[in-house]
């Protein structure tokens, strides 16, 4: 497998990305879900490739606008490639990321064998994100964005979105 | 290769394309008729996902056509601006959302055929296809794993939903050997490396279906298979209707911009 995070050392760059967030998730930045792929600075000018999360997430455009806007703002200019290979995988999201969607919400991914074993075989799981119990069933395999399904805490009674698992 | 031969090749690569896009789109347009009409919002959103998924695999099929095709072609102009002719889906993704069943019915066909497509193309020689095939499969698989569970669900569940999905299952199987019946174009591609060997996956198809059906308690067995050609650009009565709401708005305000 190609390597999963690319590293930038230049500190100024690195919080510029760090600034610009998913759109639809907003406590993650794209350096923590992972889908900044390729970074080349030459003085202003930055070369950067992105990968998509789904094929028809609806947010690559408007984090193609931001990351422009982001860099405009600190005077540079940016040349943004969409790239599909290597595809998106969920083992990507940084622990950063994974720690950040379970404060927000979201249940982080889980691996491939318990996320099917909770999806398909209603295997009790996924942890409530409010009262951390795993007495928890899904609701819906289609959440409010196709990464996601939709479930609720058995317990607590919390409605609450996982994150599902992309290999 | 001569520039004659290239440009041949380029035109099959197109036509290509166009059948592995076509497919996606017409079917992500059925599902897109269900927003805000699901039975319940579950299964409302899900479809809906679904056709944003189908749609996104659209767009990088068309981009890549766009660039074989050159000139002032694009993805927009490609999914828009053809005539009913012009598009090579196979009939089952335009049969209409009669009912759920149908619905579900028809996308567990395409998804248990989609996913061994998919699987074969991961190895194209043509890299964009294959990096197109490596993402979309992932999609595909929940697709496949929503579609089979809702097939069992209504065929073993009540009298009614039974009856209801039988049905379904007795219109929409026979369009599937379409799938199979190897064009021109796709011999030529499987030839060339670059498409999928429809024999591999019509082996898994087969093989998916057989255990989804049987555990959903259908019928198929017996069904004849119907003479399709959507790849030859023969379509049914149904593509007319899409087409007619589909592209609306480029042909009413051409190059329309949002």
């Amino acid at each position: 497998m190609v390597d999963q995070q690319i590293e930038i050392k230049d500190a100024k760059i690195k919080s510029i990305l760090t600034s610009v967030c998913d759109p639809e998730i907003p406590v993650l930045s794209i350096m923590d879900m992972g889908i900044v792929r390729f970074i080349e600075i030459n003085g202003t000018d930055i070369n950067l490739k992105i990968t998509p999360t789904y094929s028809g997430c609806p947010a690559m455009d408007s984090i193609a606008d931001d990351i422009r806007a982001a860099f405009k703002k600190e005077g540079y200019t940016t040349n943004i490639e969409l790239i599909l290979a290597p595809a998106w995988s969920t083992d990507w999201i940084t622990l950063n990321g994974r720690a950040r969607l379970e404060e927000y919400g979201i249940a982080p991914p889980m691996n491939e064998e318990a996320d099917k074993m909770a999806l398909i075989d209603g295997v009790k799981l996924v942890k409530c994100t409010r009262c951390k119990s795993t007495n928890t069933k899904m609701v819906s395999q289609f959440g409010s964005t196709a990464c996601k399904a939709l479930f609720q805490c058995e317990d607590c009674l919390e409605p609450f979105d996982y994150f599902k698992c992309l290999k | 290769m001569t520039d004659q031969q290239t440009a041949n090749s380029d035109n099959k690569l197109y036509e290509y394309l166009l059948m592995l896009g076509d497919n996606s789109m017409i079917l992500g347009h059925r599902l897109s008729e269900l927003c805000g009409h699901g039975p319940t919002l579950e299964t409302d959103i899900a479809l809906t996902n679904m056709s944003l998924d189908l749609f996104g695999q659209v767009r990088s099929y068309f981009q890549l056509a766009a660039k074989v095709k050159g000139g002032e072609s694009t993805e927009d102009s490609i999914a828009f601006l053809r005539y009913e002719r012009d598009y090579r889906n196979t009939l089952l993704v335009e049969q209409p959302n009669t009912h759920f069943g149908y619905v579900i019915g028809r996308q567990f066909l395409f998804d248990a055929f989609h996913f061994p497509l998919l699987q074969q193309l991961q190895k194209s020689k043509n890299t964009d296809i294959a990096a197109i095939a490596h993402k979309s499969i992932k999609e595909s698989a929940y697709h496949l794993r929503f579609s089979s569970e809702w097939v069992k669900r209504l065929g073993a569940g009540t009298a009614e939903s039974h009856e209801k999905m039988q049905e379904a299952i007795n219109h929409l199987f026979p369009f599937t050997n379409e799938f199979f019946v190897e064009s021109n174009i796709e011999r030529e591609m499987k030839e060339a490396g670059i498409g999928a060997d429809l024999k591999l996956v019509e082996e898994q198809f087969t093989q998916k279906v057989e255990q989804v059906l049987a555990d959903a308690t259908m019928e198929y067995k017996e069904l004849k298979p119907r003479m399709a050609q959507g790849k030859q650009g023969l379509h049914s009565e149904q593509l007319g209707f899409i087409l007619s709401n589909f592209q609306y708005m480029q042909r009413a305000y051409p190059n329309m911009q949002w």
